[in-house]
């Protein structure tokens, strides 16, 4: 008999999976440490408070952060929203309706946003909006951002569907239900958890864009991130670390949202 | 998928497929074949194009012929060096990546299903958080006043800062740090769909340790480890914000040369759409080995 390893025990995983959080963490844990500094230098520690926070809101600056942001939650709303309901019609083309003309193609095509390089996209999307003469605003950033939220809110929906069995939608047809209601009254509920899974998903991404948004604003529009690095190329200002850490508490609650979602709707199938 | 609810939608596939297509072909596909015919374009000084064939672009990117454009063309590796950088950077980045990820993902998918949902809860909270948010952090963190050089200075480890910002090495720790989940959860899955009692059945048949680890759980962990390096290495080419952020002249990226093109007057908009065909092409070419590798992983 060969020596006995336990290959689900290998000595040293531990260290290095706790070194991986290390590292995923550290930077983080620091900014919101030092956000809660009273000193205006970035690098002595002048004694705990609230100041940065307090300057968030009310300091010189908070106008212009305080429309960014909220340009950046209009534009994540509207892009998720649209995106979901287009990536929801996708799902139920995909996995519902059997084959048909272009099916491979069309799904390839979904997945674009996915393999297309950020920079490629931003600098295609700000060439054929200006060849248009599509005057950049807070338009172009909706439209560019609602394209590539759609393949991340696609794979949630499409996952969710897969799980669901088609025999209780036949169920509700045999019992008279017309189309809509067998969608309405029983796809439809039982693929929320996917849907909310995808939009939430959709929403953190066009949230979190950067590098698109930055090519395809006008002079004078601002999201939260396009802020943020401007004011990060004077130099790591402490309200900048508020921010960074508000934003982090938010993403924290998001995640936590999606994975209580994504509970819900295992429990649901081992219910039913 | 056989009878069923297919009934209410069969025949519906293209009408449901239609917003997605319309969107991404009008808002995407067509705008990459736009940037494709201005890369062919001149250019106009202050940003954009004159509608003329040309290929100045790609020609400025491959041949140097001097300053006056009259000499003999040689090769100009002013900007095939930045390429190719920008694929070492992104190499070691994905090799940092699977180094630490690929054990982590082990550790993770090894555990009992409780604690195994909580270690992944812990590695997926940075990946939702702000990619920008995220460098700026680590910006912060490693600059030489920085609190990790304030650290190990007043512990007297070193007796100056370790000039870690501005350097190749900052630019790839930043696209490590910015993509190590995207390796992490695909070799995770892989790891755990892993049934165990394979190789104590290799064992019990007198295959040893590296036998077992290669003939047995290689076969079954690789489709994980392939798309994890596809998934950090790809987005880790064309970044823009670590070697923005981290780097400096020295560690210039494709992102960066790109982006470079399209602010301000000294812009070339036939260059830079010439630049992102490159990088576009680089980039699907990887793609399609990783989908022929797939097939064939299917085949077999």
């Amino acid at each position: 008999m060969a020596a006995k390893l336990d290959l689900r025990r290998f000595p040293g995983f531990l260290a290095i999976t706790i070194l991986c959080l290390v590292v995923l963490y550290a930077p983080l844990a620091v900014v919101a440490v030092y956000s809660f500094n009273a000193s205006t230098s970035i690098t002595n520690w002048g004694g705990t408070s609230l100041t940065w926070y307090v300057d968030v809101f009310t300091g010189p600056e908070a106008p212009k952060f305080q429309k960014a942001a909220l340009n950046s939650f209009v534009i994540a709303v509207c892009a998720a929203s649209i995106a979901t309901i287009i990536a929801t019609a996708a799902a139920v083309a995909m996995t519902r309706a059997g084959r048909f003309r272009g099916k491979t193609l069309g799904f390839a095509l979904i997945n674009l946003p996915l393999m297309v390089p950020e920079v490629v996209t931003a600098v295609a999307s700000l060439v054929f909006f200006s060849a248009i003469g599509f005057t950049t605003g807070l338009m172009t950033i909706l439209v560019a951002h609602t394209v590539f939220c759609i393949p991340f809110a696609y794979l949630p929906i499409a996952a969710r569907m897969q799980s669901i069995p088609d025999q209780y939608e036949q169920a509700a047809m045999d019992l008279y239900a017309t189309p809509s209601e067998a969608f309405r009254l029983v796809l439809l509920p039982l693929m929320t958890p996917g849907v909310l899974s995808g939009f939430l998903l959709a929403f953190i991404i066009s949230l979190d864009d950067f590098l698109i948004t930055n090519f395809v604003k006008g002079a004078g529009i601002e999201t939260l991130p396009t802020a943020i690095f401007g004011s990060v190329k004077q130099g790591i200002k402490p309200n900048i670390m508020a921010i960074s850490t508000l934003m982090l508490g938010v993403s924290v609650v998001f995640v936590s949202l999606s994975w209580l979602i994504g509970r819900m709707g295992q429990d649901k199938k081992q219910a039913s | 998928m056989g009878g069923g609810s297919s009934r209410i939608y069969r025949g519906n596939g293209v009408k449901l497929m239609l917003p997605s297509w319309l969107i991404i072909g009008s808002f995407l596909l067509l705008p990459v074949m736009m940037m494709a015919v201005y890369s062919f374009l001149t250019k106009e000084f202050r940003g954009g194009v004159i509608w003329e064939f040309s290929l100045a672009a790609y020609d400025q990117f491959f041949f140097d012929r001097g300053l006056f454009g009259d000499e003999p063309p040689k090769l100009e590796w002013t900007y095939i060096g930045i390429f190719w950088r920008s694929i070492w950077q992104a190499g070691l980045a994905t090799i940092a990546c699977l180094l630490i990820g690929f054990p982590t993902a082990w550790f993770i998918a090894t555990r009992d299903p409780k604690s195994r949902s909580i270690w992944l809860f812990l590695v997926t909270i940075p990946y939702w958080v702000n990619l920008l948010i995220r460098t700026v952090s680590m910006k912060f963190l490693i600059r030489d006043t920085g609190p990790l050089n304030e650290f190990l200075m007043a512990s007297g480890i070193i007796s100056e800062p370790l000039g870690l910002i501005n350097t190749n090495f900052a630019v790839q720790l930043g696209l490590f740090y910015s993509y190590l989940p995207f390796m992490v959860l695909p070799i995770y899955a892989a790891v755990e769909r892993y049934d165990f009692a394979l190789s104590e059945a290799a064992a019990d048949l007198y295959a040893g340790t590296w036998t077992i680890l290669r003939l047995v759980i290689l076969p079954v962990v690789k489709p994980g480890i392939i798309a994890g390096c596809i998934l950090v290495f790809v987005p880790s080419l064309g970044a823009f914000l670590a070697p923005d952020l981290l780097g400096g002249a020295k560690t210039f990226m494709i992102g960066s040369l790109i982006e470079e093109q399209f602010k301000g007057s000294a812009g070339n908009w036939p260059f830079g759409a010439a630049a992102s065909m490159i990088l576009l092409t680089i980039v699907m070419c990887v793609l399609l080995v990783y989908a022929r590798s797939q097939n064939k992983g299917e085949a077999r």
